[in-house]
């Protein structure tokens, strides 16, 4: 006999709830397009044309998910360890410097292949160091890691303003970015790849941080649930007490998780600064860093959900800009209240629509297993 | 389906109807069947026991009756009129009040305050509180409840905020009161005053409904007795015509030993040695003082005491979770100072110390986890769970399913989370991990707490297995009968202290009690002096006040 389970199956808590909630928000913010007198079926048809409807499109929004993949893991990485890193936005950011330096210092000596282990290693150190901070902080002296990660996002920018200026900018250029790099230090982008194979396709930014983004998720996984670390890190995020009885240092998993943290973070300078800008520049992580935290949460803290959460957010952004392009009534501002909805309602209200849902679970089920009784004697006998 | 108890039909004298009728209560909670068709009938002005193991359905009767849950199916009458409830507003006002087993008080509050708490009327609350304190003091004086009415709840014995439950219950006009394991915080002496206060209920007509696992409870106190099992009543018998082992049986369903059968303990060398032993905590209080013992290979060490003396911080000191203020802890020989990077649950396990921790779904387990995640607690950085720094899952379910074997866990399935197994299955699998080693010291905190009589039975059973293999156990209870059925030598705590030690086969309940309220007289002329062995030979002679099981 087995146990009870419990009350609503997984598939509908991973599957059915987020669709449910994703059609509320589209709900409503086809009541917003409609109220300023444009067409909300015109306005889906649009936005999913762009994200979905051509190669290009496909590509874009599989370059917007890159970003979202590695900050959304990066939330979840901290939340599974009872961490919220709010952080991701600068160590993103600082992430991106580190590929920078390195580009930049070494792009005529380097190969391609060096080049590129040496950015990951430096997106990932820039990004960690950027989280050991706030994390020692949390871990050593109780300041609390939303607060303190928070305030690291202000000063990431503060930095980069700093050394964009003072350090990177070409002399007696008005523009505040570094000079191009040599194309040893540029990720190789989808259509240059397809060029080596005589496919000609038209330029957009996807590139193969694409695919280190991928790596990473399944290496999350096998770290947080087939690791002895990660076990660990599940440990103590799910029951501090328990940690500490089992032997497990709660400061040391605190620093560990934030560092693992900041570092994927971190790889968003990989996906724009080597893959698609191939210069260092200001502000190229726009809001990636706080997307990952609905990402996260729409994705339920899995990989697998946080590539699917990731994708439909990449969707949205370059959907939107379609959007915007298609219909003129319809500004970028209105994009931003879309996807604005899509955060709230997965995100902030992810668990509002459960309670409905166990409702019409419970019933569905209670009609269902008379009949199972009556036809088992049948069967069996 | 009651097979003692026939449904009673309402009689027609309302003055003679039963206090309590259940008929045909039925209750699911999803695919548990906590109640099938529960009848029973309790006669005014009386005290009735309800037992059975954990899970048996008592709570969730008792919780249907005060309005938390409603049923599926049947009907509540009081005095003969059915009646619905819905919530604990409906049941107040039928007369009905509950002191439930954690006690629903605000601690910054004083008695008056917390006993009038959602009673209060008018504006403004001056008439309020005069009006509670004089009925405080009518109930105090009618019900021999004496409470100080201004007293700050939070700096009172655990057994007066009891009484503040009951005064609030009464307060509010209750004529049936329902008592939800009220004995599990209180001494003996506690417990004694508790069922005075039950009997003068009793006699001024209130009906008094008590639930409880301890058989000597109901013995003790009660008029007449139901048994339930798996959501059934088995049976309801008058106090005075049944006896513990009828119960028991009962509530089972079949014979069970109070005590474990054990051969004399043949102690080797001290295994685990505490010196001057001392824990200030954060705030300031000295939560351990200067304790000294040792717990010899072979040997049960049973430590007694009202929970919050000290017991919890000595195991979280022992097993390396807390670091002591002072002193020395000595296992197998080796040394671990205060302050030395030895306190730490992981080195204590390695130098051959398992605990079973007191708080069972917080320190033991996690409860989020697969059986199997928590099975390796502790231990996940065992070679045999996986190579270099990955697990093998199929290596640590295969240990899982071994243990869930070897100590009868049910439903012996390392998948299932944690959460879904009952106290005593959980109970069973974190002894299991912890035994499975055999470790040479194991503490063992509160091992049987919300765990049923058939598991108390095998656990017991396990800890005197441990004993014989050679370890030194040492056994955190706050269950007198517990320690007094297992341990060689038992110590009793009292505010960090050690106040009275004594060999298991003399040890006298009467004694332990006073030791455990630190009721002994001073004998000596200066300062707090702690008496140690069967100090005081005039107590010890005396014969114990309830009976004991004897070996």
């Amino acid at each position: 006999m087995s146990a009870p389970t419990g009350p609503l199956p997984r598939w509908i808590d991973i599957g059915v709830l987020p669709i449910v909630n994703l059609i509320m928000a589209l709900i409503v913010a086809g009541l917003i397009v409609l109220a300023i007198g444009a067409s909300p079926i015109e306005a889906i048809q649009s936005m999913a044309e762009g994200a979905f409807g051509s190669l290009d499109g496909i590509s874009y929004t599989l370059y917007y998910a890159t970003d979202f993949i590695f900050t959304g893991l990066a939330v979840a990485v901290a939340f599974h360890a009872g961490l919220f890193n709010i952080g991701g936005e600068g160590q993103a950011y600082i992430g991106g410097l580190g590929v920078g330096v390195v580009a930049l210092t070494f792009d005529h000596s380097l190969a391609f292949l060096p080049m590129m282990l040496l950015g990951i290693v430096a997106a990932a150190a820039f990004g960690a160091g950027w989280a050991f901070i706030p994390a020692y902080l949390q871990a050593k002296r109780g300041s609390h890691v939303v607060i303190t990660t928070i305030m690291f996002n202000f000063l990431a920018t503060a930095l980069m303003n700093y050394v964009m200026v003072y350090v990177f900018r070409v002399p007696g250029s008005m523009e505040v970015v570094s000079r191009d790099f040599e194309s040893s230090a540029g990720i190789p982008q989808l259509s240059e790849i397809m060029a080596k194979f005589g496919i000609v396709i038209s330029n957009t930014p996807l590139n193969l941080a694409f695919v280190w983004a991928i790596i990473c998720c399944v290496a999350v996984w096998v770290y947080l649930w087939r690791s002895r670390g990660g076990y660990e890190l599940r440990t103590t995020g799910l029951s501090p007490k328990a940690a500490e009885y089992a032997g497990i240092r709660p400061d040391r998993i605190t620093i560990t998780a934030m560092l693992i943290s900041g570092a994927l973070a971190g790889f968003v300078g990989l996906n724009e600064v080597m893959g698609y800008h191939r210069f260092l520049l200001l502000d190229f992580v726009a809001g990636a860093g706080f997307t990952g935290i609905a990402v996260a949460l729409m994705g339920r803290n899995h990989p697998f959900g946080i590539v699917l959460a990731s994708i439909l957010f990449g969707a949205l952004y370059q959907g939107g800009s379609e959007l915007a392009f298609d219909i003129p009534t319809i500004t970028r501002d209105m994009i931003v209240v879309i996807q604005g909805l899509v955060i709230l309602f997965s995100g902030a209200l992810a668990y509002m629509n459960r309670p409905l849902l166990e409702r019409g679970w419970r019933l569905y089920a209670a009609r269902r297993k008379p009949a199972a009784t009556f036809v088992a004697p049948g069967t069996g006998g | 389906m009651s097979t003692d108890s026939a449904p009673v039909a309402a009689p027609d004298n309302p003055g003679d109807a039963p206090a309590v009728e259940l008929v045909g209560i039925d209750k699911r909670f999803g695919a548990v069947h906590a109640n099938r068709g529960v009848s029973l009938t309790i006669a005014k002005g009386s005290i009735h026991g309800i037992v059975g193991e954990n899970g048996a359905g008592k709570s969730t009767l008792m919780s249907i009756l005060y309005g938390f849950y409603e049923a599926d199916a049947g009907e509540i009458r009081i005095d003969g009129r059915p009646i619905r409830i819905k919530s604990p507003r409906d049941a107040i006002a039928a007369g009905i009040g509950m002191v439930h087993q954690h006690f629903m008080l605000v601690d910054t509050f004083t008695v008056v305050e917390n006993v009038m708490l959602g009673a209060e009327s008018g504006v403004l609350i001056q008439g309020s509180i005069a009006k509670a304190r004089a009925e405080i003091e009518r109930l105090g004086r009618d019900y021999g409840l004496v409470v100080d009415p201004d007293a700050v709840v939070g700096e009172l014995p655990v057994g007066e905020q009891q009484r503040v439950e009951i005064l609030k219950a009464l307060y509010r006009q209750c004529r049936i009161l329902i008592l939800d394991e009220p004995t599990g915080v209180l001494t003996p002496q506690e417990t004694d005053q508790l069922f005075r206060i039950l009997k003068a209920l009793k006699d001024r007509g209130v009906t008094v409904i008590l639930i409880t696992h301890k058989l000597r409870e109901i013995m003790a106190v009660t008029d007449r007795v139901t048994v339930m099992r798996l959501g059934e009543v088995v049976a309801e018998r008058n106090t005075a015509e049944t006896d513990r082992e009828e119960l028991a049986v009962l509530m089972v369903g079949r014979k069970v030993r109070l005590a474990p059968d054990r051969a004399k303990a043949r102690p080797g060398q001290p295994a685990l040695a505490v010196e001057h032993l001392s824990l200030t905590d954060e705030f300031g209080v000295k939560r351990l003082d200067d304790v000294n013992f040792s717990v010899r290979a072979g040997e049960i060490v049973g430590i007694a005491g009202v929970s919050g003396n000290g017991q919890s911080e000595l195991l979280e000191v022992l097993s390396g979770i807390r670091g002591p203020t002072s002193g020395l802890i000595r296992v197998l020989g080796q040394e671990v100072k205060a302050g030395g990077e030895q306190c730490r649950p992981d080195r204590m396990r390695r130098l051959g110390l398992a605990h079973v921790p007191e708080d069972r779904s917080r320190l033991g387990l996690v409860s989020a986890f697969p059986a199997w995640e928590s099975a390796i607690l502790g231990y996940q950085r065992d070679k045999a769970y996986g190579f270099g720094p990955l697990i093998s899952t199929s290596a640590a379910e295969k240990e899982c399913a071994r243990l869930m074997q070897s100590f009868d866990v049910r439903p012996p399935e390392p998948g299932l989370g944690c959460a879904k197994f009952s106290g005593g299955n959980q109970q069973k699998l974190i002894l299991a991990r912890e035994m499975a080693r055999n470790p040479k010291v194991l503490l063992v905190g509160q091992p049987t707490r919300g765990v049923d009589i058939g598991a108390i039975e095998f656990i017991h059973k396990q800890i005197v297995a441990m004993r014989d293999q050679g370890s030194a156990v040492l056994l955190v209870s706050v269950e007198l009968d517990e320690i007094l059925a297992l341990s060689d030598r038992i110590i009793v705590m009292f505010q960090g202290r050690i106040v009275g030690e004594t060999p298991g086969e003399r040890a006298d309940e009467r004694q332990l009690g006073l030791w455990m309220a630190n009721a002994q007289a001073d004998p000596g002329g200066e300062g707090p002096t702690v008496p140690r062995g069967p100090a005081i030979p005039g107590l010890t002679l005396q014969s114990p006040t309830l009976p004991r099981p004897t070996s």
